[in-house]
């Protein structure tokens, strides 16, 4: 019993930051249809963001509460910044080509951001991976038994965050006059633009949003695993985006339900099957989820015209 | 009588060599800096040898990716060379090493070797580390009849590459037998538990190895659970290996897998001793796994902190050549080959390649830095290996394992 509950800790707090990063590619895909692939290393570059930032601040202020909010709050911005950066000269010259063109180009900016902060020159951090800081002191707040059950603050405020953030984008998108611009020039950009909707200001915005929501996510990935690398994000963006199709991209709550259970899948496979089925596992379930409902769990299918 | 002219030149040739490196107490692998260029120089420049030289030839990650691997093999290389000439050198002649730069790269290494044979004439090969880059090497020294002998290449393929290949290190698999038996004996755990890196072949080679020794032994595996190397996340099969309460956790993996897992299994309550292979040795260990790591061990080829005289000698000889510098697992090795090689080369009735083959075949109980060399009917070194505790951010000396 208390494994099990342990399980079903260490699987909600794995699929916490999947549903934050799947967020990003739901959010992006819902307003472009481009799966930016790029998201995942976009995460990792605002991880180091945070990283420096830390170090900057030394050991004493990164446990107090504004140093924390200093650390992500330098993360967002900075990652908000470079997804300007990445539409404005990758995606939007490409918007009226054919959609895999950008495809293409997200796969390119991917590499480039995981293989370029390999390199040890000047700023870039080098291939070697390393240590988070401990941006929040960890304790102990729940302890089932002689430590049989085990729940860290950090996991408790993660999971608070994360949950803030969603329901946050959830009120932006449904909520706000912003939101319903979105949704407009996701439904068609051409027509939005005639009906006086800035388009691309809107399409770089969203771009903005996902990206800090990245960073955030990244951040509360690397106090869970305390290890920052510069291929993490290959790694947790396939994930994260396994979650988005599992719940039915371009839809918020698929995004995160998908990324829960797909923790859960993934904890329980390692826990009560055989560790090396972890992955096998995880996408036989995104297989499972395609073919009984083709547009994800909360998707629709969309009737394409031939 | 023909040939009288040419080899007298040689030995001019050689004389105003020896004469111009004169301030170079160790011909060409001097200075670690100052090495590279004499390196390069000689290979080109410098006729075959003649009468009173014996060449050996070395090919190393000078530079690229595993740089720091080839440059302390290199100093360790030299200090026995330079130790072996002090000495009188082989058979009234001196050694003289030439030193290949392969960058890191396999091909590179490949190329080198058939210069040290067509163009050098080297009697013998010492290289590489990386096991890729000596499979590459293996494959022309064996066609070409030339022994070679890596000094840390433990990939067990790579002796399979034919009889003129050596190693003075042990294969992967005897530090799954090292664990086992340190876990058995000086730990006296009963139960333990299993995390392998399934990605690795080293891994699993490891773990094979360890699990049935350990059983052998009257131990008892309690769980194997597996991750992938690049994975992070490690909570659900220490949760799961936590249920079967093991006294030790055998993770035979890399580094910088090793320092998250070892906090994670903190995190959990899991305060038993982590156990790896030499994949652990990395400063890098220390920083990922900070205080979590404390208290585990890992067995690897040799440390610094043994209390061996000749280990203790041979620090102080290399720190007095390299500005100071600790020699590492590495350097020890370069230094045990080398030994073997020169001691092979004094046996030898001549400097063919079949006589040196032989007499390196030969090597029984040779007394290595990194351990007592014999090297068995597959060519490969058995010795000891030492176990290493984490301690207070470093690793200390613990014990030694023999075969």
């Amino acid at each position: 019993m208390s494994q099990l509950l342990q399980h079903l800790i260490n699987g909600l707090a794995a699929g916490t930051i999947y549903a934050l990063v799947a967020l990003g590619y739901t959010m992006v895909y819902g307003v472009l249809k481009l799966i930016n692939f790029a998201h995942g290393d976009v995460m990792m570059v605002g991880v180091y963001m945070g990283y420096a930032t830390a170090f900057a601040l030394g050991r004493q202020a990164q446990h107090s509460l504004w140093g924390v909010v200093l650390i992500f709050a330098v993360a967002m911005v900075g990652c908000a910044l470079l997804g300007f950066l990445i539409e404005r000269f990758a995606y939007r010259p490409l918007r009226e080509k054919p959609r895999l063109t950008a495809l293409i180009t997200a796969i390119g900016i991917s590499f480039a951001l995981s293989y370029g902060f390999q390199l040890d020159i000047g700023f870039l951090p080098g291939a070697s991976p390393r240590a988070f800081p401990e941006v929040i002191t960890p304790s102990e707040w729940f302890i089932v038994g002689d430590r049989d059950v085990v729940v860290w603050n950090w996991q408790v405020i993660s999971f608070l965050i994360a949950v803030g953030l969603m329901a946050g984008l959830q009120f932006l998108v449904y909520r706000t006059r912003f939101g319903k611009a979105m949704r407009a020039v996701s439904f068609d950009h051409r027509t939005a633009a005639l009906m006086g909707i800035p388009t691309d200001r809107i399409i770089a915005l969203t771009f903005m949003l996902s990206s800090a929501l990245a960073a955030g996510a990244g951040l509360l990935y690397a106090i869970k695993d305390t290890s920052v690398s510069p291929l993490m994000g290959l790694y947790v963006g396939l994930k994260a985006f396994v979650a988005a199709v599992i719940g039915g991209i371009g839809n918020v709550p698929g995004a995160v339900v998908g990324a829960l259970l797909l923790g859960l899948v993934e904890e329980f496979v390692v826990g009560y099957a055989a560790s090396t089925w972890r992955d096998a596992v995880a996408f036989g379930f995104l297989i499972l989820v395609l073919l009984v409902k083709p547009g994800g769990l909360f998707g629709r299918v969309a009737a394409e015209k031939v | 009588m023909r040939r009288l002219a040419p080899m007298l030149l040689a030995a001019l040739a050689v004389l105003a060599a020896a004469c111009e490196k004169k301030p170079q107490p160790t011909g060409e692998a001097g200075g670690a800096p100052a090495a590279q260029a004499p390196a390069t120089a000689q290979g080109g420049g410098t006729p075959p040898a003649g009468d009173d030289v014996i060449v050996l030839g070395e090919v190393g990650a000078l530079t690229g990716g595993q740089a720091t691997f080839g440059i302390s093999t290199r100093n360790g290389v030299a200090l026995a060379v330079k130790e072996a000439n002090a000495a009188g050198g082989v058979k009234g002649k001196k050694l003289v090493v030439r030193v290949y730069d392969d960058q890191s790269k396999p091909e590179e290494a490949a190329q080198a070797v058939t210069r040290l044979i067509t163009q050098d004439k080297v009697v013998l090969i010492l290289g590489e580390v990386a096991s890729s880059s000596s499979l590459a090497m293996a494959e022309k020294a064996q066609a070409a009849g030339v022994p070679m002998i890596t000094p840390s290449s433990t990939n067990p393929t790579v002796t399979e590459k034919g009889d003129n290949i050596f190693r003075v290190c042990f294969i992967d698999p005897f530090q799954g037998f090292v664990m086992a038996k340190f876990a058995r004996e000086n730990l006296k755990l009963n139960k333990v538990a299993v995390l392998q890196d399934n990605k690795s072949a080293y891994s699993i080679g490891l773990t094979e190895v360890f699990r049935q020794k350990f059983t052998e032994m009257g131990g008892k595996i309690t769980a194997t659970e597996s991750y992938s190397q690049g994975d992070t996340d490690y909570r659900a099969q220490l949760t799961a290996i936590k249920k079967t309460q093991p006294e030790g956790i055998y993770v035979p993996g890399y580094y910088s897998e090793v320092g998250i897992i070892a906090r994670q299994a903190r995190e959990l309550g899991l305060k038993v001793p982590l156990m790896g292979g030499d994949g652990w040795d990395s400063e890098k260990l220390f920083e990922l796994g900070g205080s979590a790591i404390e208290g585990s061990y890992f067995s690897n080829h040799y440390s610094p902190d043994n209390p061996d005289e000749r280990v203790k000698k041979f620090i102080a000889d290399y720190k007095a050549d390299n500005n100071g510098a600790v020699p590492d697992a590495l350097a020890a090795l370069g230094y045990d080959a080398a030994r073997v090689a020169i001691e092979a080369l004094k046996r030898a009735p001549d400097t063919s390649g079949p006589a040196v083959r032989a007499a390196i075949a030969q090597t029984k109980d040779f007394p290595g830095v990194a351990g007592n060399i014999t090297l068995d009917a597959k060519r490969n070194a058995v010795k000891s290996a030492v176990v290493l505790k984490v301690q207070d951010g470093k690793s200390t000396y613990v014990t030694t394992i023999s075969p």
